[in-house]
């Protein structure tokens, strides 16, 4: 198919896979470090107005208006005030931010600086998964740059205005991802979420005022203060700013990291050429996850649709973390939805007796399915399950401390309402209609 | 007399590496240190042998148990001896849809061991997504991603590994 989607100037991937771009060097030649200038001779408040003017809604998951979320932070705190940093990318699906850490880690590191500077912040900690090793080089590499350079330290890029940038990298756990169990991973502890409010703007890091933001939300910052707000506010929409990265995967022909129009569809995404180029030969879409696999499945009748917050919400789903995975027509759903629900049942932190026993019972349930097990009212005991773990919808609005048991419960409910029929076919069959090719037949593996 | 933990050389490494760590954080929170000294610990010795476990807790000023608490919530921490290649294969939707479930089999019959066993070589386990979802499929040895993978490129790296 020719490219009919609304071309856009990248702003944050517009380096990536040039030589040497994740370099200071590189990044001040592209303009870098300039908009943090612009940002020190404003007064902090000034500078958080300009934020939520420019429509900048976080990218890590929630979609929450930034400047507001800075808005939060108390101006007369005695104590310290904290920015961390979420780089515990794990959803299945999402793999942006590595894109940014490993080819442009300082247009993160400016937003930082920008934003402690507006917060008050004197500390701030970039909390990366622990798998992310290559990223995590990158990074700490790109942070000593930054001291060196005299932009990090006793004087922020000149200004009397101490600032410190420490890299913690996880071990391993999905949970740490969510704001509250990142801070007690932060601690030193394991990353049980804890109870809000408070919340960590009041409440968060040592107890202090702390604000928690995506990498590719703080990447973003820098471009609101180079355009100017209202410019970054007119490339979106009415309620969200700017362009984002969008992540393909699945069973499209160019899976990968593009940058987006927020008026971008689906449909755009993984049929045009500037993207995912179709489906491979012969087949056609038969399901889409559209922002990460905690977002509920779409089908394929339902890919008109702009992926920016509002207009996924209306489709009763949600933009989240931008992981877009496609499903075909030779995939087999119960299958799709065991390995998904086997991720939440692992990664559960086991704080909730609703996620902590509903994700396995949902995963033992599927996989009995899947292998020709199941039993008349199986499907019903899922929905039951999950709906114990967040009834459906509305959406947010489960029985656990975090929203983990939510994204464990919303894939099951959207799956079903959209494929009951495969659900109950197995059962029927006493097997899965895909036989020993459930994810068809790609690659080598075949 | 017990074996000493360290060799002169890591008892260094260790030393400089726990006063680093500790540095960036305020003084009355040393605790705060300790994923970072866990990690520290595992690069000296390849796992958190009990004793090693013991000291990191001395130096963060908390118990041995605290240390066992977390170290025991994170699967990167190695609470016994792995072999000398973890392999970690990511079997998540993403990867699965390119073949990832039967790239774990074919390295099952390969190494003649099933996910979540070891001998002295290796470590093979499955494991949830490794964000590498637009390069699937993908498994990690030793915190190294291999992306994109077929078999014979597969077979090239397992070669390599002695």
């Amino acid at each position: 198919m020719a490219s009919t989607a609304k071309a856009i100037e990248p702003i944050i991937s517009a380096a990536w896979g040039k030589p040497q771009s994740w370099t200071l060097d590189s990044y001040r030649k592209r303009g870098g470090y300039e908009a943090l200038k612009k940002a020190l001779e404003m007064q902090p408040a000034a500078i958080i107005d300009e934020v939520k003017k420019s429509n900048l809604r976080g990218r890590g998951g929630a979609g929450f208006p930034t400047g507001l979320k800075w808005s939060f932070v108390p101006k007369d705190s005695p104590k310290p005030k904290y920015l961390a940093v979420n780089g515990d990318e794990s959803e299945p699906g999402t793999f942006k931010d590595r894109y940014i850490l490993e080819d442009d880690p300082h247009m993160m590191l400016e937003g930082i600086a920008i934003a402690s500077y507006a917060l008050g912040v004197h500390t701030c900690y970039v909390y990366l998964r622990g798998e992310f090793k290559f990223p995590a080089q990158r990074c700490q590499a790109a942070i000593d740059e930054a001291y060196k350079a005299g932009i990090f330290g006793k004087k922020l890029m000149g200004k009397d205005f101490e600032l410190n940038v420490y890299l913690v990298r996880g071990a391993g756990a999905y949970i740490c991802g969510e704001e509250t169990a990142l801070l007690e991973s932060l601690e030193g502890k394991k990353g049980w979420p804890r109870l809000k409010p408070p919340f960590p703007a009041v409440v968060g890091l040592f107890g202090s005022p702390t604000v928690v933001n995506n990498v590719e939300t703080l990447a973003s910052v820098p471009a609101v203060f180079q355009q100017g707000a209202e410019a970054y506010a007119k490339l979106g929409t009415d309620k969200s700013g700017g362009t984002r990265l969008v992540c393909l995967s699945g069973s499209v022909n160019r899976p990968g990291v593009y940058e987006v129009s927020m008026f971008t569809t689906l449909s755009e995404l993984i049929y045009d050429d500037k993207y995912g180029r179709g489906m491979p030969a012969g087949r056609k879409v038969k399901a889409v996850i559209p922002g990460g696999s905690s977002a509920p499945v779409l089908g394929a009748d339902e890919l008109d649709v702009a992926m920016e917050f509002e207009a996924l919400k209306v489709k009763q789903t949600m933009a989240g973390s931008g992981g877009v995975i496609v499903m075909d027509d030779a995939t087999c759903m119960v299958r799709s939805l065991w390995r998904v629900a086997r991720f939440y049942a692992e990664e559960s932190c086991g704080q909730c007796t609703p996620c902590r026993e509903g994700t396995p019972w949902q995963t033992r349930l599927l996989r009995k399915i899947e292998e020709g097990r199941g039993e008349p009212g199986d499907v019903d005991m899922l929905s039951n399950v999950a709906s114990s773990i967040a009834p459906y919808p509305p959406i947010g609005l489960g029985n656990t401390i975090c929203a983990l048991g939510d994204a464990a419960a919303l894939p099951t409910h959207s799956f079903l309402m959209r494929f009951r029929d495969e659900f109950e076919a197995h059962i029927r069959e006493k097997r899965c209609p895909f036989g020993d090719k459930p994810w068809g037949s790609f690659g080598d593996w075949s | 007399m017990a074996e000493p933990l360290f060799t002169p050389e890591e008892q260094k490494k260790f030393d400089a590496g726990i006063a680093e760590i500790i540095s960036h954080y305020p003084p009355d929170r040393k605790s705060a240190g300790m994923l970072p000294a866990l990690r520290l610990l595992q690069e000296l010795k390849g796992w958190l042998p009990p004793e090693g476990l013991r000291l990191v807790a001395k130096h963060l000023e908390v118990t041995p148990e605290r240390a066992m608490e977390v170290a025991s919530f994170y699967v990167m921490y190695h609470l016994k001896k792995p072999g000398k290649y973890v392999i970690d294969v990511c079997t998540n939707l993403s990867c699965s849809l390119w073949g990832a479930e039967k790239m774990l089999a074919y390295l099952e019959e390969k190494l003649g061991l099933k996910a979540g066993e070891a001998n002295e070589k290796f470590t093979l386990r499955e494991t949830e997504c490794l964000a590498s979802c637009g390069t699937a499929p993908c498994l990690q040895i030793n915190e190294d991603h291999h992306e994109s993978l077929t078999k014979a490129k597969l077979d090239a790296i397992l070669a390599k590994l002695s």
